[in-house]
């Protein structure tokens, strides 16, 4: 017994700590880097915490009931098979779970505006992840230049992610630094992004689009303001140009590896990934 | 002539895909030849027609619902388990992209639709009649129809896995991904018309139930004094009425844009991909509440039998189930906060889908004090109950949390997701209908399952449920989203998705242990002779275990909640056994016919989808003009009913020993 007890302990202590050591340092969501993360992590915590509450009620009772009101050889003590309910206590568990929503519905909601703001009152950076399957490509119009299946940004800056897609529906996910927005064709969405500190993130389409859609991965490479101004400078000077040709790489289906472009081509047309198949065999 | 024999072989049978297709085409074959050989052997084709395929009886339906769930519970698992080997280690290249897909596709969709739609339907089928106090549902012959519909649009479904391949757009089927241009081929097809048929089957079942339940409940019984259980079937119709036509329409969308060429859901052409999600959701978000709630039902039933005591809250029940039925319809777009529809409109749907735990709140706190100052006795069925109020809080309660818009954006479309609706649906739906399964059991064939092994089944499948889904929240917030096909070393996410694969393959062993119990009771039945082996207390107890045909040979009179409980517990007098049935009060009972006609235009169903699926329309519009045939001369069927003789009720019941 003794040995097998401790046997056990060692099992949940190893266990534990493989767990801590390869999990805890990478539950990105829970290591937020940036405004947007923080406050989302914030209502989570918020939640978690409510719902604790819940819990330990519940598994209280739970524990309490099993243990009390097992049937037992004897005891006749206790047993009131036609109790029908009792308006106090039924009052108690409507309305406490009532106040608990209320409790997180007043922080969500706040949130929810606050979202659709600047996180920051720094000059925002506009980049335009446009989706195509299966790759992202970042379109920066103040600078015109453009990167494939990486992004680099400013730290310490609000991003401003004008997201579009050309193909599938995908979502553009950036744990570290927030939540996900889908981009959808034809309809552009805003989702404002920042990170506090340089460093690289890993972002991924969190929305599924079809065979290649775990190829949608990236890095986020955030950058102190001299080092990014250096960037887009060496970006313009050095990176090739779109061509047609690699225009049309882009936008059909296909997986790319990184690129980078001085200039890009701006998208138009119907938004599939091959309009001339679209119209020519719709159903064959 | 071999190589157009090989070439129609790799076309329609994908013989080029390599041994897994040639394995499983020849598992095929020898099973149906040994169902075919077995039959034959043992002359059991005239049987199985009388019996089972032409029957209108609603036990016999039921238990044909639950043989399919079961068979569907295997495929559904072993497509689980696939998911799991193939996510077991990072960088596996078990299955490419395109099988992994299709076999998450068919794993949500076999799951939800033809594995906990028929468990749910099955065990409404043989309880709620029996339960009222009724001799059979109000439209016997439709009840055929919608399993015969449910059968064949499940078995249309399952074949697309070796003729034409599998569809690969995820459960949800999302536009335009499913759509014509980016989904070629024929799974999506599948996908469509197969849920379309099953579709029709519940839409039917849902009115049958609500008519059965307000048109032919014994006398007395009024809908306050109704067994919780069939309350919950009750409120579950009425959300399959309004739930499943929208289903229906969207189904026939999509197919209009791939079989015809409309563009409903191509950007294209002016249509909005995005109306398939509000649309898949408006029935998708109600529908996870028709699986839900009847399981909720059992666990009323099943926690007051076994506690020995009157349900906590009766009126408080019902209210909820009320309550919770009006929400399910008002939460859709929880499913796509991240599709930026504003500020406000996510702070609406944030709210509205919160709100649904206070009903539900109120249940888990009624089930709680159900038990208290009761005797809790640990048979099987309770163990599942039981099991269900602490897992079932962590899906609920991580509902609440994926409610909260903001936090969404950060858990949506990852395994945090995942382990949430498994946790739901599994602690919920799925530890229900076992539950239901065990309690019901004897009623079903007159013996008890075996408590011992049921018990064993019971540990290994719920231990290994944890170990599977828990890690996976972790993994959600490692970043991990879904229907990944595999992912990288290095993430942390290793280690917790290769406890989740043991995981699945334990639920695996329980699942198998559970199957093993039913042979096992099969060999060496326990035989229920009290018709009442668990001191119940709804009308189902009173009768013989199995009922006869007829259910009840004199209908009971209801003078409260828990019927037969307050016949056993007069209030005058000494509680005892109920007096058998009275003589004197046995009439000649008016019984429908069997019909071989559901069973037919089923089939005709069946053609007619494999027609359109393969667009062979030489082959769906004579299959659907047998549809018509069969439903025109079935209005001239006048001759559908008979009587079945006092004599011979006598003779049922001495041979039960109830008179
Ligand atoms: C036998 C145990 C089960 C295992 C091991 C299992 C495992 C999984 C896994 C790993 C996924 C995620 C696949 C992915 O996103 O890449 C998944 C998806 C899913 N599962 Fe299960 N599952 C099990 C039982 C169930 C049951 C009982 C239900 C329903 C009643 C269910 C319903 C679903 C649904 C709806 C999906 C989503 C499919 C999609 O993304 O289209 N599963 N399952
Ligand atoms: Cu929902």
């Amino acid at each position: 017994m003794q040995f097998l007890r401790k046997r056990w302990r060692s099992v949940l202590i190893f266990a534990l700590s493989t767990l801590m050591l390869s999990g805890c340092g990478k539950i990105v969501v829970l290591n937020p880097q940036g405004p947007v993360a923080t406050e989302e992590l914030h209502l989570i915590t918020w939640s978690f915490g409510l719902m604790m509450i819940v819990v330990v009620a519940v598994f209280a009772l739970f524990a309490f009931m099993l243990i009390k009101y097992r049937a037992k050889k004897g005891s006749k003590s206790d047993y009131q098979p036609e109790q029908e309910g009792n308006r106090l206590l039924e009052t108690v568990w409507t309305v406490v779970p009532i106040l608990i929503i209320i409790a997180l519905i007043i922080p969500t909601i706040k949130t929810t505006y606050a979202l659709v703001k600047p996180p920051s009152t720094g000059t925002p950076v506009v980049i335009k992840a446009v989706s195509a399957n299966w790759k992202w490509m970042f379109q920066y119009p103040g600078q015109g230049i453009e990167t494939v299946n990486y992004v680099v940004i400013p730290a310490n800056r609000p991003i401003e992610f004008q997201l579009d897609a050309i193909g599938p529906m995908n979502s553009l996910w950036i744990p570290a630094l927030g939540g996900q927005e889908y981009s959808m064709p034809g309809m552009l969405m805003r989702l404002w992004l920042q990170a506090d500190h340089p460093g690289t993130y890993v972002g991924r389409s969190a929305n599924f689009s079809g065979r290649g859609f775990v190829h949608m991965v990236f890095n986020v490479i955030a950058k102190s303001p001299s080092d990014y101004a250096a960037w887009v400078q060496k970006v313009k000077t050095t990176a090739p140009a779109m061509t047609m040709a690699d225009y049309q790489k882009l936008t059909a289906q296909s997986v790319v590896s990184t690129m980078t472009f001085s200039h890009y081509i701006q998208f138009s047309g119907p938004r599939n990934n091959s309009m001339n198949a679209m119209y020519m065999a719709p159903n064959s | 002539m071999l190589h157009s024999i090989l070439q129609i072989g790799d076309k329609y049978f994908m013989w080029n895909e390599g041994p897994m297709i040639w394995t499983s085409d020849a598992l095929i074959v020898l099973t149906s030849l040994g169902i075919v050989g077995l039959l034959t052997y043992l002359k059991r084709w005239k049987w199985l027609w009388d019996e089972w395929l032409t029957t209108v009886d609603h036990k016999k339906i039921g238990i044909m619902y639950i043989i399919a769930a079961f068979a569907m519970f295997f495929r559904g698992g072993m497509d689980g388990l696939i998911i799991r080997a193939q996510l077991a280690i990072p960088n596996n290249h078990f299955l490419t992209a395109e099988h992994y897909d299709q076999v998450f596709t068919t794993h949500g969709t076999i799951m939800i639709l033809f594995m906990a739609m028929p468990f749910i339907i099955g065990l409404m089928n043989i309880a709620v009649p029996l339960q009222i106090g009724a001799r059979d549902v109000a439209f016997p012959y439709l009840n055929a129809m919608s399993f015969w519909l449910f059968f064949f649009g499940a078995l249309l479904f399952n074949i697309s896995f070796v003729i034409g391949g599998s569809p690969d757009a995820g459960w949800t089927s999302y536009a335009p991904i499913a759509g014509p241009f980016y989904d070629p081929g024929v799974g999506e097809n599948y996908y469509l018309i197969s849920l379309q048929i099953a579709g029709i089957g519940t839409i039917a079942t849902g009115i049958n139930f609500l008519v059965t339940i307000l048109k032919m409940r014994a006398p007395g019984m009024t809908l306050m004094r109704m067994p919780m259980f069939t309350w919950s079937v009750l409120i579950t119709s009425v959300i399959i009425i309004f739930a499943f036509p929208v289903l229906t329409v969207t189904l026939a969308l999509l197919m209009f844009d791939r079989l015809f060429g409309a563009h409903f859901f191509s950007v294209t052409h002016g249509g909005l991909p995005m109306m398939w999600a509000n649309l898949f959701w408006i029935w998708g978000h109600p529908e996870v509440y028709i699986v839900i709630l009847p399981a909720f039902g059992v666990f009323s039933e099943v926690v007051s039998t076994f506690s020995h005591k009157r349900l906590f809250g009766y009126k408080a029940m019902v209210v909820s189930l009320v309550a919770i039925a009006i929400l399910s319809f008002t939460t859709w777009v929880h499913h796509f906060f991240t599709m930026g529809a504003g500020a406000s409109v996510n702070s609406f749907f944030s709210f509205s889908t919160m709100l649904i735990a206070v009903p539900t709140g109120v249940k888990i706190f009624n089930w709680l004090f159900t038990m208290y100052k009761g005797r809790i006795e640990f048979t099987t069925s309770m163990l599942w109950a039981l099991a269900f109020i602490p897992n079932f809080l962590i899906g609920g309660l991580t509902g609440v949390m994926l409610a909260s818009a903001p936090a969404d954006y950060q858990y949506h479309n990852s395994y945090f997701l995942v382990a949430h609706f498994h946790y739901v649906l599994i602690a919920g739906t799925v530890f229900g209908v076992f539950s239901g399964l065990y309690y019901w059991w004897p009623k079903m064939f007159g013996q008890k399952l075996n408590e011992r092994i049921g018990k064993w089944a019971f540990w290994i499948f719920m231990i290994s449920f944890n170990m599977t889904f828990m890690p996976m929240y972790f993994v959600g917030l490692m970043g991990m989203t879904r229907r990944m096909y595999t992912y990288p070393a290095g993430l942390g996410w290793g280690p917790f998705n290769l406890i989740e694969t043991i995981g699945a393959l334990g639920m695996g062993l329980g699942f198998v242990v559970m199957v093993f119990d039913i042979a096992y009771t099969i060999r060496h039945p326990e035989k229920d002779l009290t018709g009442d082996p668990w001191d119940g207390r709804t009308l189902e107890w009173s009768i013989p275990s199995p009922a006869p045909e007829y259910n009840f040979a004199v209908i009971p009179e209801v003078k409260g909640i828990d019927a037969y409980w307050m016949m056993k517990h007069p209030k005058e007098q000494e509680p005892g056994p109920v007096k058998a049935v009275d003589k004197s009060k046995i009439r000649p009972i008016h019984m429908p016919n069997n019909s071989y006609r559901p069973f037919i235009i089923s089939v005709a169903f069946f053609v007619a989808g494999f027609g359109f699926i393969w667009q062979w329309y030489w082959l769906g519009i004579p299959g659907l003009i047998v549809v018509a045939i069969g439903l025109f001369l079935r209005s001239f069927e006048y001759n559908d009913e008979h009587f079945i003789s006092t004599e011979e009720i006598e003779r049922t019941e001495i041979a039960a020993g109830r008179l």
